[in-house]
């Protein structure tokens, strides 16, 4: 059977959802514009790539409105992630496990 | 017993919601092989960060964090237009939703603009895509983004014009939403370019 | 006995309307799915003849036919064309495109105009390639860096041809994926799917991830050449070794989009021809989907000599191995299906039991190289050229042929001789052999591949496996003439002429413009062979 997500259908996210969503985006991007002139060492890139990530999440979830999407949706929108964390992973372990004579 | 026995006919189009369902599906599929191409490109810049910290620590100071900082904004507040213009022709409001594409329009533009002036400033001091390997990340990075900006602009554009011609309404909208989303991936990127290539630290 | 047969007045074959601008600009499937098949297989009779001109010239160990250059340009292209122009898109956009609506009972595919989109960029490829003919690349078609980034040759219009290319097979593999979602028929589950099905969504899936990868790839390479950016170059603190990693992550499930249409294929042949149903459906039909996965994780095993890290190296070889479990599951249920079948030998079963004999050692030689000690001596040996012909021959190939041999009553509503067919494949199935078991052993005895020469020792093998091409070829040949020939003047084919339950057989061969009269409501799996009730042939 054809699968007929009716939700998705009769859901229409309003205004005021938005600009929350954009306030919240805001807000994160001072933020890490701002830890970015301090230093915690390594742990900047960490902080910087969790604040992205969130940002990321809240764009796909509400302004892309994956929240209310089907399963399926939801597994092709991970699956590449999953994908890209192989590549960069394997990658880096052949390049930086490397012996150099 | 041979699959299927016949019942109820249905002609060569296609059941709207299940076109809406499929126009949808299909625009998350593509935006999954977006990931993938610019996934190439984040893992260039994870091995060479993770090889050259130093390199990427100094040069990076060349960009100006306060110009990535507005296209930033830029950017993330084009999505809000957008988002507002969809659920907006999803209520009928054809005029409200093709007023705020153009928002969006203009947000993309000012997005080049600014990238124009960042680009010639590194021209003017002798930067290049071949002056280092954090230069071409840069350049790779933010290029094939702005690339995917202008098509975003032109598909765009289109849908504005369509929709303020109205052909679109509340119970048919799927290309300004599928357009959409196209736009929010290109958001999506650069929040994690600016980051990576502006706030190294 | 159901069918969706209409009364004559009413039927129009999708072969009717005429004019090459009712096919340039079709949006029909089935047509789209006609049009590569016409496309791929020219490439693919291109192809193979440069690779007659490389084993004539190996029938001596001097460069006397060709120069050294020359052989290099031609193996290049053997290897580009094969790859990029026949088999990628392969099984995939030619039977994909005309089975797939047919099998899951719709009217075609999700977005038909996109579909003939990627057949344009198909041809943009072609162009593009035949520019890139006048200073051709040397580069052999895996276009490693360093070479790839400073040869004169023009690197640049091949690698732009395999980009639209990649753009081609990733819409295509879009299309399908969606169109397997949202346009099956009611009662069409995911369990009562043909395991073709099954097999064409676990490639698009392939198709629509990896694909992008060799794109940037491929554009870092172009820029390399143009921009002198330096990612892959050390001299620019760039790793020559990451543009493997990079392209070998597309490669490496490229491979499984060649394979696993094939495999498709043999389970919609093999019950069909045993009269008896699959065993082990969903075993076949979720292996398919963990080859796809597991094709993910292996790449780095065609880098085991090029300078990765041990650690690296011993984790894509405990990955490589785990690749075969669902691969054998495959394997082991085609002949379990065969075990007390009632046989019929028909061209296209041959085709199929060829596969899987002769992709089982492909498969198996496979294993032995993702054995670290082994490949370190195999590596860029005539053991890979074998081994990667084995699979790529004695399996795409060969479904290839089986498929077409099998859905040709289907497809053009003609019947072509079986006699003849059936020596073409006899002649196909031992030039074949001939031509690729004795490269195991020059591999094993150390003959290393992309030589135009060699050492006096290897020239009673070499000289066996040109002689073999030339069976082979011969084969093809014949097959091709026999299938033509029944274009023209074969018998008009029966809707259904070996009693098989899937619904592409259900309606008159070919198939109508629509497709369906009525989209069919579907309440069994198409596999219910020696049944009480069954089909009339």
């Amino acid at each position: 059977m054809s699968e007929h997500s009716h939700s998705e259908e009769h859901h229409v996210t309003g205004y005021k959802t938005y600009f929350i969503v954009w306030v919240l985006l805001m807000i994160l991007t001072a933020t890490t514009v701002y830890v970015s002139y301090l230093d915690f060492g390594t742990f900047n890139i960490v902080i910087a790539m969790i604040v992205a990530s969130i940002k990321a999440s809240v764009v796909a979830l509400f302004f892309m409105h994956l929240k209310f999407e089907d399963t399926f949706t939801w597994l092709f929108a991970i699956f590449p992630l999953v994908l890209l964390f192989l590549l960069i992973g394997l990658t880096m372990i052949d390049t930086f496990t490397r012996v150099v004579p | 017993m041979e699959q299927g026995n016949t019942e109820h006919s249905h002609g060569l189009h296609m059941d709207p919601a299940v076109e809406y369902s499929s126009s949808k599906f299909g625009m998350w599929l593509f935006l999954g092989t977006e990931i993938m191409l610019f996934g190439g490109l984040f893992a260039a810049y994870a091995i060479f960060r993770a090889k050259y910290p130093e390199m990427f620590l100094e040069q990076h100071q060349e960009l100006n964090r306060e110009m990535g900082a507005i296209n930033t904004c830029i950017l993330i507040f084009s999505s809000l237009t957008m988002a507002i213009a969809v659920s907006a022709i999803q209520k009928g409001k054809k005029n409200l939703s093709a007023i705020l594409i153009l928002i969006t329009i203009i947000c993309g533009l000012g997005f080049g603009v600014v990238k124009y002036f960042e680009y010639a400033a590194k021209f003017a001091h002798h930067i290049y895509p071949d002056t280092s390997i954090f230069f071409s990340l840069y350049f790779m990075m933010t290029g094939l983004h702005m690339l995917h900006v202008f098509i975003g602009l032109v598909v765009l554009f289109v849908i504005m014009v369509l929709t303020w011609k109205g052909k679109f309404n509340e119970t048919y909208s799927t290309p300004v939403e599928v357009g959409g989303l196209y736009w929010h991936l290109v958001d999506l990127i650069w929040i994690y370019l600016f980051p990576l290539l502006y706030l190294i630290g | 006995m159901a069918n969706n047969a209409v009364a004559a007045n009413v039927y129009v074959s999708f072969l009717e309307k005429k004019g090459i601008l009712s096919w340039l600009y079709t949006t029909d499937h089935k047509r789209i799915g006609i049009l590569y098949l016409a496309s791929i297989s020219f490439f693919f009779l291109i192809a193979g003849m440069i690779a007659l001109l490389m084993r004539f010239e190996l029938l001596t160990p001097a460069s006397d036919f060709v120069s050294p250059h020359t052989y290099n340009v031609l193996f290049t292209l053997h290897g580009s064309i094969m790859v990029f122009f026949f088999v990628v898109p392969g099984l995939a956009a030619s039977f994909g495109n005309f089975l797939i609506p047919l099998m899951i009972g719709a009217p075609d595919v999700a977005f038909p105009k996109l579909n003939i989109g990627s057949y344009w960029l198909y041809l943009l490829g072609t162009l593009i390639l035949l520019f890139a003919l006048l200073q051709p690349a040397d580069t052999g078609w895996t276009f490693y860096t360093p070479y790839s980034a400073n040869t004169d040759t023009d690197v640049i219009l091949l690698t732009f041809g395999v980009f639209v290319l990649g753009f081609s097979s990733i819409l295509t593999g879009l299309n399908f994926i969606v169109t397997i979602h949202k346009m099956r028929a009611p009662g069409m589950t995911w369990h009562r799917l043909p395991l073709f099905i099954w097999a064409s969504y676990a490639t698009a899936v392939l198709q629509l991830l990896a694909t992008p990868v060799v794109g940037i790839t491929l554009l870092l390479l172009i820029a390399e050449r143009t921009l002198g950016i330096g990612f892959f170059d050390p001299a620019k603190g760039g790793d020559p070794v990451l543009f493997q990693n990079f392209f070998w992550f597309y490669s490496h499930p490229a491979v499984y989009i060649m394979i696993i249409p094939a495999m498709g294929v043999i389970s919609e042949i093999i019950p069909v021809f045993s009269r008896k149903p699959i065993f082990g459906y969903k075993a076949i039909a979720y292996s398919s989907l963990g080859i796809a996965f597991i094709s993910f994780l292996v790449w780095a095993h065609h880098m085991f000599t090029s300078g990765i890290s041990e650690v690296a190296a011993t984790i894509f070889s405990f990955l490589t191995f785990l690749v075969a479990i669902p691969t054998a599951i495959k394997v082991f249920n085609w002949t379990a299906t065969l075990y007390k079948g009632s046989i019929e030998l028909h061209s296209a079963m041959l085709y199929a039991l060829g596969f899987i004999f002769l992709f089982t050692i492909g498969g198996l030689t496979g294993v032995f190289l993702g054995a670290l000690a082994a490949d370190i001596h195999l590596h860029d040996t005539y053991f890979i050229v074998a081994h990667m012909h084995y699979v790529m021959i004695g399996g795409t190939v060969m479904g290839f042929f089986g498929a077409i041999h099998f859905w040709y009553p289907k497809w053009f509503g003609k019947m072509f001789n079986e006699a003849v067919a059936k020596l073409a494949w006899f002649l196909v199935f031992v030039g074949f052999n001939v031509t690729f078991f004795p490269q195991f052993f020059l591999g094993v005895q150390g003959m290393p591949r992309r030589y135009a020469t060699y050492p006096e020792e290897f020239q009673s093998l070499m000289s066996l496996s040109t002689y073999g091409s030339w069976i082979l070829g011969l084969g093809v040949l014949i097959m091709t003439v026999n299938l033509i020939k029944g274009l023209f003047s074969g018998e008009k084919a029966p809707q259904n002429p070996y009693g098989s339950l899937s619904l592409e057989w259900q309606v008159p061969s070919p198939p109508p413009l629509e497709n369906f009269v009525e989209i069919p409501h579907v309440t069994d799996w198409p596999y219910g062979y020696g049944k009480k009730k069954e089909v009339d042939a």
